[in-house]
Parts: C-alpha cells; sequence; structure tokens
C-alpha cells in the first residue's frame, strides 16, 4: 500500500472513554430487538451474541463499552434493520446482545463477505478504541471470507463464534497475550 | 483478493493518534494488543453507519439549567462543527459528551472521589449536527479530579466526546480540554498523542461570539473525522 499525499484537514486524536462512560450507557440498546426499539417489526432468526473480555492477566474487563455494528438478514445495511447496539461488559466482562443473524454481505465484484458482526471496543486504558469482527462457525463462506482470509490461519479462530446452545453465540475476546484476538485496522 | 471496489478511510496522519501501549498510562499495561492490527480494505461493513435520529434518541443539549433545576458551577456553552478531513461538514451525526461536575465529581457509582454530588447535574447529553454540522451544549465548566495512576495524579478538566460519522471507521471517542489548563502537559492521557499540534486541536478556543451575555461563557471545539480516501486499497494476499 501506498500512503496517499496528505492535505486539508489532520483528523481529531482518539481519547480513552475511560472508567464513567456509563453515563452514555443505556443498557436497552444492547437488544436490537426491543420492543420500543427500530426493529421491532422487522423479522429474521433470533440470536444473543456474548462473550467475555479479558486482559493480558486473563483477568474479567468490566468497564468496557462494546458497540455493535451488523447488516440486517439480507445482508444489506440500509434496510429497515438499524443494526447499532451497545453494551457495557458486567463485572465477569462478559457482553451479551440480542440481535438478528446477519446475512452475507457484498463485497467487491459479485464475491459475499460471510454474515459477520463488527465489534467495537471502548475502555479505561484504550487510547483509541478495538474493531474486530465477529464471524459464525460452521458457515461455508468463511472459507472464502476476504477479512478471514487474510488472517493467519492459526489466529482465525480468535475471530469465530462458536454455538452455545439454541441460538446463543459465544465469542470471548483477549486484548493481549496467548490467543490474543486479531484487531482490525479499518 | 480484493475485498473492496470502494474507497475506504485515510489512515492517520504520522503522530497524530495516541499508540495502545503508552508506558505513563497504567492502565494500558494490561489492555494493550501486543500483535499489530491487521489493516484491511474497507467493505461495507465499514463504510456504511448506523441512522441515528432524534426520533429513535432524544436530544439533550441543556446540562446547566432547566424548568425548575439548575446545576452549581460556572455556566458554559461548548458549540463547535464536526468535519471530515476534507473539510465538509457530517450533517445529522450524533454528538454524545459526559462530564465529571463543577467539584470534579461523576454522577457514576464507581467514582470513589471524595467531592460532592449535585443532585441537578447529571452530565450527559446528545444532539445531532444540524445541514452545517454544527453541535451546541450549555452545560457547566467541570471540575479537574484525581485518578490513581500514580502519586499526585489529577486529570486535566475535560468533557468526554463520543462522534458518529457517515462510515463505522469514522468512530470517534475523544476529550475536549480547556486553554491554559497547567495539568495538561503533566496528564499521560493528553501527552500520550506524539504530535504537539494533534494535542493542540483537543484544546477548546475561548470563544466570546459563543458566550451569552449575562448568562454563559462560549467555548469553540471542532471535531474532524477520518476523510475518505481516493482509491481502493487491496488485502494482503
Amino acid at each position: 500500500m501506498t500512503d496517499e499525499p496528505r492535505f486539508g484537514l489532520t483528523a481529531t486524536a482518539s481519547q480513552t472513554a475511560g472508567p464513567f462512560w456509563h453515563l452514555i450507557d443505556f443498557p436497552a440498546w444492547a437488544d436490537l430487538l426491543r420492543a420500543d426499539g427500530p426493529n421491532a417489526e422487522v423479522a429474521g432468526e433470533r440470536i444473543i451474541l456474548t462473550g467475555r473480555i479479558t486482559d493480558g492477566d486473563g483477568a474479567p474487563c468490566p468497564d468496557m463499552m462494546v458497540e455493535l455494528w451488523q447488516a440486517d438478514p439480507a445482508g444489506s445495511y440500509e434496510g429497515a434493520f438499524n443494526g447499532f447496539g451497545r453494551c457495557a461488559t458486567d463485572d465477569d466482562g462478559m457482553f451479551r446482545f440480542t440481535t438478528l443473524k446477519p446475512g452475507p454481505v457484498r463485497a467487491a465484484g459479485n464475491a459475499f463477505q460471510a454474515p459477520h458482526v463488527a465489534l467495537t471496543l471502548f475502555a479505561r486504558g484504550l487510547l483509541h478504541h478495538l474493531v474486530t469482527r465477529l464471524y459464525f462457525a460452521g458457515e461455508a463462506l468463511n472459507e472464502q471470507d476476504p477479512v478471514l482470509s487474510a488472517v493467519p490461519p492459526i489466529r482465525r479462530a480468535t475471530l469465530i463464534a462458536q454455538p452455545e446452545g439454541a441460538g446463543v453465540w459465544r465469542l470471548d475476546i483477549r486484548l493481549q497475550g496467548e490467543r490474543e484476538t486479531v484487531f482490525l485496522e479499518v | 483478493m480484493t475485498t473492496s471496489d470502494q474507497p475506504g478511510y485515510r489512515p492517520a496522519a504520522p503522530g497524530s493518534q495516541p499508540p495502545l501501549d503508552a508506558p505513563a498510562y497504567g492502565s494500558t499495561h494490561k489492555r494493550h494488543p501486543k500483535q499489530p492490527p491487521l489493516r484491511i480494505a474497507a467493505t461495507l461493513t465499514e463504510t456504511s453507519a448506523p441512522r441515528m435520529s432524534a426520533g429513535l434518541y432524544p436530544s439533550h443539549a441543556e446540562l446547566a439549567k432547566g424548568p425548575g433545576w439548575e446545576a452549581q458551577g460556572e455556566r458554559i456553552i461548548v458549540a463547535g462543527r464536526v468535519l471530515d478531513e476534507d473539510g465538509r461538514p457530517l450533517r445529522g451525526t450524533m454528538v454524545e459528551i459526559w462530564q465529571a461536575n463543577a467539584a470534579g465529581r461523576y454522577n457514576h457509582e464507581r467514582d470513589r472521589h471524595d467531592a460532592p454530588l449535585d443532585p441537578n447535574f447529571k452530565g450527559e447529553g446528545r444532539i445531532f449536527t444540524d445541514a452545517e454540522g454544527w453541535y451546541r451544549f450549555t452545560t457547566i465548566r467541570p471540575g479537574a479530579y484525581p485518578w490513581r495512576n500514580h502519586h499526585n495524579a489529577w486529570r486535566p478538566v475535560h468533557i468526554h466526546y463520543s462522534v458518529f460519522g457517515a462510515g463505522f471507521a469514522q468512530r470517534l471517542v475523544t476529550q475536549m480540554y480547556f486553554p491554559g489548563d497547567p495539568l495538561l502537559p503533566i496528564d499521560p492521557v493528553f501527552m500520550a498523542i506524539p504530535d504537539a499540534a494533534a494535542r493542540d486541536r483537543l484544546v477548546a478556543r475561548f470563544d466570546l461570539d459563543i458566550a451569552e451575555p449575562e448568562y454563559a461563557l462560549g467555548y469553540r471545539f471542532d471535531i474532524v473525522l477520518r476523510g475518505r480516501a481516493a482509491t481502493p486499497m487491496e488485502n494482503p494476499a
């Protein structure tokens, strides 16, 4: 890749969300299917996405803001479904979203990306947010997904959620150390 | 393999963003990834963003005073524009703020600082930018407060900002600081940004044109989100 010449303005620097970001935590936002929310009428496969976030010592991170962004069940970002959620981790470092399973999203040409959701993490100790993705185990499209294909095979499992009971998918996120999650620069 | 037939966003200008591993800021030690991030070509996931509106996410830009309540402290107006790196305004984008009260205490159960709470100050606001990218909040000037990063550590006075853009890759959470704060040059969070000009852009400018006579002082704080790249990039094979 080549750096393009820079001109005009420079993007504002990021700073940590700190430990008190819960002032903008609205717990209902973790349920994308909430009755008074934007998606109450949208049809699809209802799923729960959950997992534990841990630090370099393996200790749970109980103060993280996790944001989710995903396509609708048809793989579109422009339909009626508003695929945005925000969730605070609990005392055990667990996040939990209720949503609809996304469909394959268009990639370049006639290709498709495997179903996935983007996850963004903010917290005390993160001067810039972290971006990763959650994929679903067993999807045929995982084999040809352009982002997963760019991840060294030995680390791909850090992006693939496993089924854990009916409609529940689990992906643990390790910020640092052994089996460290693959984070993306987008 | 090409993942996109559309341009993504420009990479950060050198030195303009803080590193994830900042030794002087203790909480980064166990939370920064040791592996470098994988740079990927933008896909629709990165170039699309939530459609938010005041209908679903009600605005409240008045934090200082309302019917039957009034917060303690020095009233201020903070206003500015949200632009991209090409200077284009972002219209209708959601801007959220949160902050400590005038005494330096957050209305938050985990804040143990021995300073008074103000029952009339929640310290949280939300607004959508107008057609020219402007936002505007009326609030009170927050207080400095101690933290446990090192001996006798105090955070400079600041207001937290959360901004969405037209693409999820433009997402920004940052802090606005106040001019002349003696704590700025010794703050590990602020000083983690390598480039001095990038740090300065986080300091609001005192602006009498934003002030409201007989009511509140004014500060200007513009926010710049990443601009679109000119051409798509290729993923590593």
